[in-house]
C-alpha cells in the first residue's frame, strides 16, 4: 500500500451500492487512467462506513477527508481539486447541523465521536476481497497466537474472562458455550456461524460479512480449535448475494494462504469452512431450528435439552455463534481480556453494533460501548428526530423486543437493563419513532411478522399470536373493547410462558411493552375511537375547513367514491359514510383546507 | 398442492434437475441446496419438479413440499419478467412503506404474491434489504429504488412498461 500517494476509499455496502457507488468507482478509475494517475492513486471499494444517511461516502487517505452524498459526476472535481491540487471540495464535506461548519475528518462528526469500533474495526478501512489488507491490520495474528500456545482451555478461559456475550440477542456467555461444547467428546464436532440475519431493520451481520469477511474465518478457526472441531459451517441468507460472494472469495484466499485446510501454521490443527444457505425463515435464527435447516429439513425448533453442544448438526456436538460475536474474538485475543472487560458495564462487556433507523436524522450502522445511554445514541450520534418532531419511542430487539419511552432515555444500554425495561438487546435493530407512529399499529406490525414467521409447531405461538394479531387489528379498526385489552395481556403472558422456542416466548413483547408504556393510546383507540398519532385509517376523519375552502371543486372531482359534495365557489363537505379515507382530496387541495382529525 | 401445472416439465428441464440432484449425490440432507439451484434456473418450483426431486433424493414428495412451503424464498408461482418487491422491514414501515405497497398495487392491479396476466410484473413484499438509510425502499428487477414517495411509483413502472 505504501507506493500510493492517495487512497480513495468508497463504500461498497448495500445501501451505497444502491446509490450508484459502483458507477462512482468506475468513474474514478477512468478519470485517473485518463490523467495517468493510476500508479499514484488507489481506488478501493470497502465495506460499510456506517453513515448510510449521507451515502454514498467517499473517503480519501492519508488526509482522512470524508465526502458525503457523492454523485458519479462529482468524481472529476474530486480528482482535479483534491488529488491534483490538494484542495478539499467543500460542497461535498459534511456540514455540522448546529453551526453549518464543514467537517472534513469523520472523527470530529457527532455521528462518529461516541462510537467505538471493535467488531466493525475493518469495515470501511480495507478492501474486503484482499486478504493482505486484512493481514496488514493484524489479521490472523490471533489465530497464530492461539495455535502457537496450543492450549485450548487457556483460550476458552480468556474468552470467559473477557465477558463476551452472544451478540445474536440472548446474550449467553461465549466462553462458557465453547467450554460446554469442548467437554462433550465426539469423533466430529461443528463450529457453526449464524449469519441468517432475519430481524427486519437489522443489518450488522451483513455489514461485517461484506466489509470484513476474514475476521469471521479467523474467529471460527479459533473457536473450532477451542471446542475440538475441524469443520466450520456458515448458515447464511440466500438473500445476501454480496455477502455470500465476499465470503466465498475470502474462504478461497484463506485456503490459498494455508489459513484454512490441513495443518494450519504447520500445526496438527486442520479446519475448513463450508457455506449453507438459508431460505428465508426468521425462526432459523433459533439455533435448533437453524441446525435442522442445515440438515435440509424444515427449520422447526426442538426442545432443549439436548443442547446443540450435546447433540447438534447431524447429532454431533455443535456450537452456534452469531457473526458479530465472532468478529470480537480476534481482538480479544490480540488485545487481552483485561482490555475488553474494561469496556462496558458490570455484566455486559465490550461494544454492541446497532442499526439505527426510523424517524431519525442519521440513519446508519453504529458501534457503541455497552452502557451508553439511549439519549446519547439518539441525539448525539443519531442527530435527533427527523424534521425536529418529538421523540416518542425507540424499538429495540426487533419482533422479540419492545418499545421504550422517554423515561428510559437515560438508562445505560446493556443486556440486563433492556430486559428490565421490558425490551431486549436482540440482534441490534434500533428503530426510532416520532409522534406520527401509532403504537397499537406498531405492535400489530410486529405481530403480523410473527404470525407469518411462526413455524407452526407449537400451539401457543401458532394460534396465540394469530389471536393477538386479530385483537390488535380489531382495536386499530375502532371495534375494540376494554375487555380486549385485558385479553391481550392475559394471552401474552400465556404465550410467553408456554411457547416452545425463543421466537414464541418473546413474540408478545411488542404488545406488552406498548400496553405498559402507551396505555392511554390503547384506551384512546378503544374508548374515544381515536388514533392520537393519526395513523389508523379506520379512525381517521377527513374534514374540510369551510373558512379555507374556496370551492374550487378539485377534491370533489378527484374523489374516487364521490363522497364530496358542494357547489362551485362554496365550501365543500365530505360525507363520512361514503369516505374511504384514501387521502386523494388532501393531495389535490391547493388551499390546505382539508385536515385529518 | 396450490397449483397444478398443465404442461408436464420438458425433457431438458427434467435432465437438468436430475443433474442437480446428482451433483449433490442425491443426498436428502442437501435438499435445500437442490431446491436453491433448481429455482435458480427454473425461476420457480412447480409440483412436477418437486415430485422429481423427491424421487431422485429417495424421499417423499410431502417432505419436499414441506420444505418448499416452509421457506419464503421458495415459490411455486413463476415470477414476472420484472419482479417488484417492496420492503416492509421496520425502518421502511415507519417511513411509510405501506403507502408504497398500496401505490404499486394500484398501479399494477395485482396484490402481493401475484403475477399479472402477461407475466410482466409480479409483486411481493420482503423484510429488510439492509438499505435502511434509503427507506422506504423497493426493488424492481433487482434494482433498488430508495426514498420513495407514493407519487414516484407511476413513473418507475412506466419506465419498465416502455422498456
Amino acid at each position: 500500500m505504501a507506493n500510493y500517494k492517495y487512497h480513495i476509499l468508497l463504500c461498497g455496502g448495500t445501501g451505497c451500492t444502491a446509490s450508484e457507488s459502483p458507477k462512482i468507482k468506475a468513474n474514478f478509475e477512468s478519470i485517473l487512467a485518463e490523467k495517468n494517475l493510476t500508479d499514484d492513486v488507489q481506488v478501493v471499494a470497502t465495506g460499510c462506513f456506517g453513515f448510510c444517511e449521507k451515502g454514498p461516502i467517499v473517503k480519501i487517505l492519508p488526509d482522512n477527508t470524508f465526502y458525503t452524498q457523492v454523485k458519479p459526476e462529482d468524481c472529476r472535481e474530486i480528482v482535479d481539486e483534491h488529488i491534483i491540487k490538494g484542495r478539499k471540495v467543500n460542497r461535498l464535506l459534511y456540514e455540522n447541523p448546529e453551526n453549518k461548519a464543514h467537517i472534513s475528518d469523520s472523527k470530529h462528526m457527532g455521528f462518529y465521536k461516541k462510537q467505538m469500533r471493535i467488531a466493525l474495526r475493518n469495515c470501511g478501512f480495507i478492501d474486503p476481497e484482499n486478504i493482505e489488507e486484512y493481514i496488514a491490520r493484524d489479521g490472523y495474528k490471533a489465530l497464530a497466537t492461539v495455535l502457537e500456545q496450543n492450549d485450548p482451555e487457556a483460550t476458552i478461559d480468556i474468552m470467559k474472562k473477557s465477558g463476551l456475550r452472544g451478540r445474536g440477542g440472548a446474550g449467553f456467555p461465549t466462553g462458557l458455550k465453547w467450554e460446554l461444547c469442548r467437554k462433550n467428546a465426539a469423533d466430529q464436532k461443528y463450529m457453526i456461524c449464524n449469519a441468517d440475519e432475519g430481524d427486519p431493520g437489522a443489518f450488522m451481520d451483513r455489514s461485517i460479512l461484506e466489509g470484513d469477511p476474514h475476521t469471521l474465518i479467523e474467529a471460527m478457526a479459533i473457536g473450532g480449535f477451542c471446542i475440538g472441531a475441524t469443520k466450520g459451517l456458515v448458515y447464511i441468507r440466500a438473500e445476501y448475494p454480496l455477502a455470500i460472494h465476499r465470503l466465498q472469495v475470502a474462504i478461497g484466499q484463506a485456503r490459498e494462504y494455508g489459513l484454512l485446510g490441513d495443518n494450519i501454521f504447520g500445526t496438527d490443527f486442520s479446519f475448513d469452512i463450508e457455506l449453507r444457505y438459508g431460505a428465508g425463515a426468521f425462526v432459523c435464527g433459533e439455533e435448533t431450528a437453524l441446525i435442522h435447516s442445515m440438515e435440509g429439513k424444515r427449520g422447526e425448533p426442538t426442545f432443549k435439552p439436548p443442547f446443540p453442544a450435546q447433540e447438534g448438526y447431524l447429532k454431533k456436538p455443535s456450537n452456534v455463534n452469531n457473526v458479530e460475536t465472532f468478529a470480537n474474538v480476534p481482538v480479544i485475543i490480540n488485545k487481552g481480556w483485561e482490555w475488553f472487560s474494561s469496556i462496558g458495564t458490570e455484566k455486559s462487556k465490550g461494544t454492541k453494533v446497532f442499526a439505527l433507523a426510523g424517524q431519525i436524522n442519521n440513519v446508519g450502522l453504529i458501534e457503541v460501548p455497552m452502557g451508553i445511554t439511549l439519549r446519547e445514541v439518539i441525539y448525539e450520534i443519531g442527530g435527533g428526530i427527523k424534521g425536529g418532531r418529538k421523540f416518542k419511542a425507540v424499538q429495540t430487539g426487533g419482533p422479540s423486543g419492545g418499545c421504550l419511552t422517554e423515561k428510559f432515555l437515560d438508562t445505560p444500554i446493556d443486556y440486563d437493563n433492556l430486559i428490565a425495561a421490558g425490551s431486549m438487546m436482540g440482534s441490534g435493530g434500533m428503530i426510532v419513532m416520532d409522534e406520527t407512529s401509532c403504537m397499537v399499529s406498531v405492535a400489530k406490525f410486529y405481530l403480523e411478522f410473527t404470525v407469518e414467521e411462526s413455524c407452526g409447531k407449537c400451539t401457543p405461538c401458532r394460534i396465540g399470536n394469530k389471536r393477538l394479531c386479530e385483537l390488535l387489528d380489531k382495536i386499530t379498526k375502532g371495534n375494540g373493547t376494554m375487555d380486549d385489552l385485558d385479553q391481550l395481556r392475559n394471552l401474552s403472558r400465556v404465550i410467553k410462558d408456554t411457547a416452545l422456542c425463543g421466537l414464541g416466548q418473546t413474540s408478545p413483547n411488542p404488545v406488552l411493552s406498548t400496553i405498559d408504556n402507551f396505555w392511554d393510546e390503547y384506551v384512546a383507540h378503544v374508548k374515544d375511537k381515536k388514533c392520537p398519532a393519526g395513523q389508523c385509517k379506520a379512525l381517521k376523519q377527513y374534514v374540510i375547513d369551510p373558512e379555507k375552502c374556496k370551492g374550487c371543486t378539485a377534491c370533489a372531482r378527484n374523489c374516487p367514491v364521490g363522497a364530496i359534495s358542494g357547489t362551485v365557489k362554496m365550501p365543500h363537505e365530505i360525507n363520512q359514510e361514503i369516505c374511504i379515507k384514501c387521502g386523494t382530496c388532501i393531495e389535490k387541495c391547493k388551499f390546505n383546507a382539508i385536515s385529518i382529525i | 398442492m396450490q397449483q397444478k401445472i398443465i404442461v408436464p416439465i420438458k425433457k431438458e428441464v427434467r435432465d437438468k434437475i436430475i443433474e442437480i440432484c446428482n451433483k449433490f449425490n442425491n443426498n436428502p440432507g442437501e435438499l435445500i441446496n437442490v431446491l436453491h439451484e433448481t429455482q435458480g434456473f427454473l425461476g420457480y418450483l412447480p409440483a412436477e419438479a418437486q415430485e422429481l426431486i423427491a424421487e431422485q433424493l429417495h424421499t417423499s414428495t410431502a417432505t419436499v413440499y414441506g420444505v418448499v412451503s416452509f421457506y419464503s424464498f421458495f415459490t411455486m408461482n413463476p415470477k414476472g419478467k420484472y419482479p417488484v418487491s417492496v420492503c416492509l422491514g421496520t425502518a421502511c414501515y415507519v417511513r411509510g412503506a405501506e403507502k408504497i405497497l398500496d401505490a404499486f398495487q394500484k398501479e399494477l392491479g395485482i396484490k402481493p404474491g401475484e403475477t399479472d396476466k402477461n407475466g410482466i410484473f409480479s409483486l411481493t413484499s420482503l423484510r429488510c434489504v439492509g438499505a435502511c438509510g434509503l427507506a422506504p425502499v423497493a426493488l424492481v428487477a433487482n434494482k433498488v429504488y430508495g426514498r420513495l414517495a407514493p407519487a414516484d411509483i407511476k413513473g418507475i413502472i412506466k419506465e419498465y412498461r416502455e422498456a
